[in-house]
């Protein structure tokens, strides 16, 4: 029997995968997607946030097909303590345009469009089938994969790790090195259901208009991570992420309890009062940052979305960065099959190159000192300063009878108390080095 | 040997919502699997085709996204699939499903070679009525197995199948003459992992799409809503009983507390049961 | 219904005006299958005598057993029965061929009888036998049937309003056999209670012969290898029940719904994910696709209550449910409640319990 061989066998059937297979697909490429899913979008923790830009790039006219909950017309970033939160709340009637520029999306749901539309545009998808390893040639050059069904190897000239955060097929194969815990964060996650009217209601919205709040705070119990609230049409997306790193260290600290502590907190308990529970997920974001991203290309393999550290932490973007780099690598890969010459490191370089001049490489750096500084100044950016904040604002809106000036004075001191000067100047020093 | 497997694509019964106003099942992003009872026919379906030889179709009537279903099947190993797609089916009750059911079995036997077996799922998760199979093999006048537990022999020559059929107080032994149709109790057997080679296929194949019209559906005023003698007249929440729960609290929160209070409150209720209960201990 | 139930409520069909066709004004009558095999009446029979009395009373016509089988006497036999539960007349359907259950025979001798007699409403067992044969028959008389069915009344317009669970959430609907006869059902067996008996209630008996031989039946019995004594059988006749459910979090707690079934000589059981979980076998199973139990108390220890749950619990005399949810929908239909952990009460219920007996035992 001969072997079966395809040009480029992708592997992982997330945002990177379905870009890179749909855009190599596209321009003519014979393309295997192998997924051990049962379908794309099925391991793939639930609703998200849709930056339209980058899947407009490779499906212009997405929106009259993929399915989409909301568009974004309000963010809402809030500093937690116990019994509140101060935050800032931005909304503005210019989202209302039309193409909206941020959804809410269900990823079972999106993840499955999307390979769908790869699979209509002549991809071959297997699904529940895992990619167990790569094969490689006398010269270590990837030639093809090993699943995990009965079965030959299958053969291509170019293998697309889309697999993920994990990396294991490239770690398995001696392409990367492991996961660190200080560069992943757990994030675990569950949707709400409510009738749409409540939702709309609560949030003060109507149509598809939606909402996006960001906290962080004492909810995480000083650990560095970040909690989330997202409305869908007809459902509510939770969940709570804090590096895996902080969790060993905090040794009692779980995410459902984390999880628990933000849903039962004050702020956002009535949002979700007498919604039913359905489906709780955890999943690993990358988010140690340019310093975390591995090697991108070798001869005959490419690697693209979270399996290359491709997250933007800050601003939360993962799944623009996984498409981006997705497509950017099937362009490439197709320009070189395209003009008959073979995927080495050398010539895949170009894609390194491509990511340099994008946003992509250029927002890793920017933010790249980020991690290190969480991890050092961690604990009062989740727990004293929200707490200081919370604080200050009380002694600020309270009409008490004392004079405004005290109170100032009152709030610097509370301030310099917890902190002293020093650290104060240092920890701001520090902030706004990592986010130059 | 030619072997009919009817599989359906119905909603993953744990991922079911109900709108808590309006009382409709939302359906909206519920996955959907293969009935999981059509599983256990289709290993056996397998399984026959491996050891005689010949072909296995799996064939569904249902939405256009039921091709995922049969796309699964095929990965599983069968060798062709078949949907029954038409607008004309849409509200089917079981009477009409099997009346198209078997239409597009005959249209399938014609390109492909009657059946000797077809398979039904003893029944599916969502109607659950177990009529479908039964209303398949009278129109078509197959030999009706249900509950079958296990196909001891075959023989193709003299047409004859040896199978056990699980009864309400005891096995039966049953022979029959092909063509029947089969529906195989559950954990008779496991579905297998299909091949690489199987799911590349099964990744590649072309699922056949046939119409009414292709099918050549004799009436087409038996299908569909139309041709379905029942109606569903309300679906309802059911209501609460009269008075509510009578919750039992207690001031001490301890386990031993509550179990006490919990049985003061059974025994009140009850008090026959406590007699009776005192009478049998003191029997002992 | 296998796909209706994707139809909305109250729309088309549903507030069709109901035209009976000319042919069909003459079926009358309700009839209960009766089964009958290896020398006994299957209970679930006896249970639809007495709701098929109901509707026939309602009605104002007859209530017909339809027994079939070989030996005259015995047939007799189990028609002065049917009798005693409530039928009118027993039709009595006597051929060898009919010795052991086949499709094929007891399809042919149902359809010609149904033919013949024309009966409004014909009811059988959600059994093995019962739903094998059900099928087969709606099909043959190209009329509507309705599975598994909680509870069955007779609507204004004189028709058979049938309820059952529909799939998925925690819903019923009721379905209806409009413009077909007669309108079947079945009916699972434990759903409906078990009529009294009344010693020295006559009927009269109707012969029904057929033209059946062995030759043209297709399908023969070799053998028949009857179930041992199945002690989880007992379960659906238990007079206490401890059941528990996905609250229990793990299999091992299965250990503690046992214990208190055993301190209180009842039996026990569980929810259908416990069965799909590996944690207790599918005999165990309490609900609409697992036993339907009419204990006279029923425990239920981390069970949400969910319709298929329900239906097949509803009937007990005394329900109670420990449940850490005070929402949880349980307690819309039990008796006594207890917001409560469990894992936690199962243990204390147990040792109270069996304090309470054994202190009995002392005095006594
Ligand atoms: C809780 C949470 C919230 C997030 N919110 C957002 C957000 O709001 N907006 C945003 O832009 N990003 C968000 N992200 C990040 C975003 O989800 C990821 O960046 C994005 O999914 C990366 O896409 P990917 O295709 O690289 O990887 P994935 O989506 O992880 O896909 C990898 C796929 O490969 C498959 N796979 C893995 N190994 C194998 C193998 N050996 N063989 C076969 N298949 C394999 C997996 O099953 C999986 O389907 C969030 C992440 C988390 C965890
Ligand atoms: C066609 C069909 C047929 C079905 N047939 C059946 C059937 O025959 N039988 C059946 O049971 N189900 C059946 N089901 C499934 C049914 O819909 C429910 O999913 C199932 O009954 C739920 O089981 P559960 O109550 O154990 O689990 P859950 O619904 O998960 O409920 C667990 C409950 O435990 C409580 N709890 C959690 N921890 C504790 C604790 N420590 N102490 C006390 N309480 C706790 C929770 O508050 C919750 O109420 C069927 C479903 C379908 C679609
Ligand atoms: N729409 C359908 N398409 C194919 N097979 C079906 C369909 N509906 C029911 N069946 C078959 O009939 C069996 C019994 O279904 P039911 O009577 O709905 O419980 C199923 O397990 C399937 O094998």
């Amino acid at each position: 029997m001969t072997h079966e061989h395809f040009d480029a066998i992708v592997v992982g059937a997330g945002p990177s995968g379905n870009a890179a297979a749909y855009t190599m697909a596209q321009r003519g490429l014979k393309v295997l997607q192998i997924e051990r899913g049962e379908y794309a979008g099925s391991k793939n923790v639930q609703g998200a946030i849709l930056y339209s830009d980058a899947l407009e790039k490779i499906i212009p006219d997405f929106r009259d097909e993929a399915p989409l909950e909301r568009h974004v017309i309000e963010q809402r970033i809030w500093m937690m303590d116990d019994a509140g939160h101060t935050g800032m709340h931005h909304r503005s009637d210019d989202y209302n345009e039309d193409r909206p520029n941020r959804y809410t999306i269900i990823r079972a749901q999106f993840d499955k469009w999307f390979n769908r539309c790869v699979r209509e545009i002549g991809v071959t998808v297997l699904f529940e089938t895992t990619v167990t390893s790569l094969i490689t040639d006398e010269n270590k050059r990837v030639i093809g994969v090993q699943t995990d069904r009965d079965g030959n190897g299958i053969f291509a000239d170019v293998v697309v790790l889309a697999e993920g955060v994990n990396g294991l097929v490239g770690q398995r194969s001696g392409l990367r090195r492991e996961l660190r815990p200080e560069d992943v964060a757990l994030a675990v996650k569950e949707m709400h259901f409510l009738p749409q009217e409540v939702i709309d209601a609560r949030f003060n919205l109507k149509g598809e208009e939606g909402v996006v709040i960001e906290a962080m705070g004492t909810i995480t119990d000083g650990m560095v991570g970040t909690a989330f609230l997202y409305t869908n049409r007809e459902s509510i997306s939770v969940g709570v992420g804090c590096l895996v790193s902080e969790f060993a260290k905090s040794g009692e600290a779980t995410p459902h309890g984390i999880l628990d502590r933000f849903k039962n907190h004050p702020s956002i308990k009535a949002l979700l009062e007498g919604s039913e529970i359905k489906e709780y997920a955890a999943h690993l974001i990358p988010e140690g940052g340019f310093r975390a991203v591995p090697e991108l290309v070798g001869d005959g393999w490419i690697v693209v979305g979270d399996a290359g550290h491709f997250v933007n932490a800050v601003h939360r973007e993962g799944s623009n960065l996984a498409m981006t780099t997705g497509r950017l690598a099937g362009e490439v890969v197709a320009n070189i099959l395209g003009s008959c010459m073979t995927c080495t490191r050398d010539n895949l370089q170009t894609y390194v190159r491509q990511l340099e001049d994008s946003f992509v490489m250029k927002d890793m750096k920017k933010y790249k000192n980020v991690p290190r500084m969480l991890e050092q100044g961690g604990r009062h950016i989740m727990d004293l300063y929200p707490r200081l904040l919370n604080r200050s604002a009380q002694t600020w809106f309270r009409v008490d009878g004392k004079d405004k000036k005290s109170k100032e004075s009152d709030i610097l001191r509370s301030a310099r108390q917890a902190r002293g000067l020093t650290g104060l100047l240092g920890d701001a020093f520090k902030l706004a080095r990592a986010w130059r | 040997m030619q072997i009919f497997v009817c599989i359906k694509q119905v909603p993953d019964s744990g991922q079911i919502r109900v709108h808590p106003v309006t009382n409709t099942i939302m359906r909206q992003g519920v996955p959907t699997i293969i009935n999981p009872y059509d599983l256990f026919g289709l290993e056996q379906a397998l399984r026959l085709r491996d050891r005689f030889g010949g072909e296995v179709t799996v064939m569904t009537m249902g939405p256009p996204m039921a091709v995922d279903s049969l796309r699964k099947a095929l990965t599983y190993g069968a060798d062709r699939a078949v949907l029954l797609t038409d607008r004309v089916f849409a509200g089917s009750d079981t009477l009409a499903t099997s009346y198209a059911l078997s239409n597009l079995i005959l249209k399938a036997g014609e390109t492909w070679g009657a059946p000797d077996i077809v398979f039904c799922g003893k029944q599916t998760i969502d109607g659950d009525t177990a009529q479908v199979g039964p209303g398949i093999a009278r129109r078509l006048g197959l030999s009706q197995l249900t509950y079958v537990s296990g196909i001891d022999d075959m023989d193709l020559t003299d047409r004859q199948i040896l199978v056990r059929r699980r009864g309400d107080h005891g096995v039966q032994v049953l022979r029959s003459q092909l063509p029947v149709m089969v529906t195989m109790m559950e954990g008779s057997n496991e579905i297998r992992r299909g091949t690489q080679a199987d799911a590349l296929r099964a990744a590649r194949a072309e699922v056949v799409k046939w119409n009414a019209a292709t099918v050549g559906i004799p009436d087409v005023s038996l299908c569909g809503l139309r041709g379905s003698p029942t109606v569903v007249k309300k679906v309802f929440a059911p209501t609460a009983r009269e008075e509510k729960a009578e919750m039992v609290a207690t001031t001490d929160q301890s386990p031993v507390a509550m179990a006490d209070a919990l049985i003061n409150q059974i025994f009140t209720r009850q008090p026959a049961l406590q007699d009776d209960l005192l009478r049998q201990a003191a029997g002992h | 219904m296998s796909n209706q139930t994707s139809r909305p409520a109250g729309s088309g069909r549903a507030n069709m005006k109901r035209e009976l066709p000319e042919h069909f004004r003459s079926y009358k009558h309700v009839w209960v299958f009766i089964e009958f095999e290896h020398g006994r009446i299957h209970p679930v029979s006896l249970e639809l005598l007495g709701e098929g009395r109901k509707l026939a009373d309602k009605l104002e016509v007859e209530l017909a057993a339809v027994i079939a089988g070989s030996g005259h006497d015995a047939l007799e036999e189990v028609a002065g029965t049917t009798f005693s539960y409530g039928a009118d007349l027993a039709y009595i359907i006597d051929n060898p061929v009919l010795a052991d259950y086949r499709n094929e025979p007891y399809t042919r001798v149902m359809t010609a009888l149904v033919e013949k007699y024309q009966p409004e409403i014909m009811l059988l067992g959600a059994t093995v036998l019962g739903r094998d044969l059900a099928g087969a028959v709606a099909t043959t008389l190209k009329t509507g049937l309705t599975a598994d069915c909680t509870e069955l009344a007779i609507d204004g317009e004189r028709s058979l309003a049938a309820t059952r669970p529909t799939f998925g959430g925690s819903l019923l609907c009721t379905i209806h056999t409009l413009n077909y006869r007669p309108q079947m059902a079945t009916v699972r067996p434990r759903v409906m209670a078990m009529p009294v008996a009344q010693e020295g209630r006559s009927g009269r008996i109707v012969e029904f012969t057929v033209d059946l031989k062995e030759e043209d039946i297709i399908t023969k019995v070799l053998d028949f290898l009857p179930d041992t004594a199945n002690e989880a059988a007992q379960l659906a006749f238990a007079d206490i029940v401890v059941a528990g459910g996905i609250g229990l979090r793990t299999s091992e707690n299965v250990q503690l719904v046992r214990d208190l079934a055993n301190a209180l000589g009842g039996d026990w059981g569980g929810s259908r994910p416990l069965v799909q979980k590996g944690w207790i076998p599918a005999e165990r199973q309490i609900g609409q696709t697992g036993k339907t139990i009419r204990p006279r108390l029923y425990i239920a220890a981390g069970i949400s209550g969910a319709i298929q749950h329900r239906v097949g619990v509803e009937g007990a005399d005394l329900i109670v449910a420990i449940n850490t949810d005070p929402q949880a929908p349980i307690f819309d239909f039990a008796h006594v409640g207890i917001t409560a952990d469990a894992i936690t009460l199962l243990p204390a219920l147990t040792n109270a319990f069996r304090q309470r007996l054994s202190v009995n035992r002392l005095a006594g």
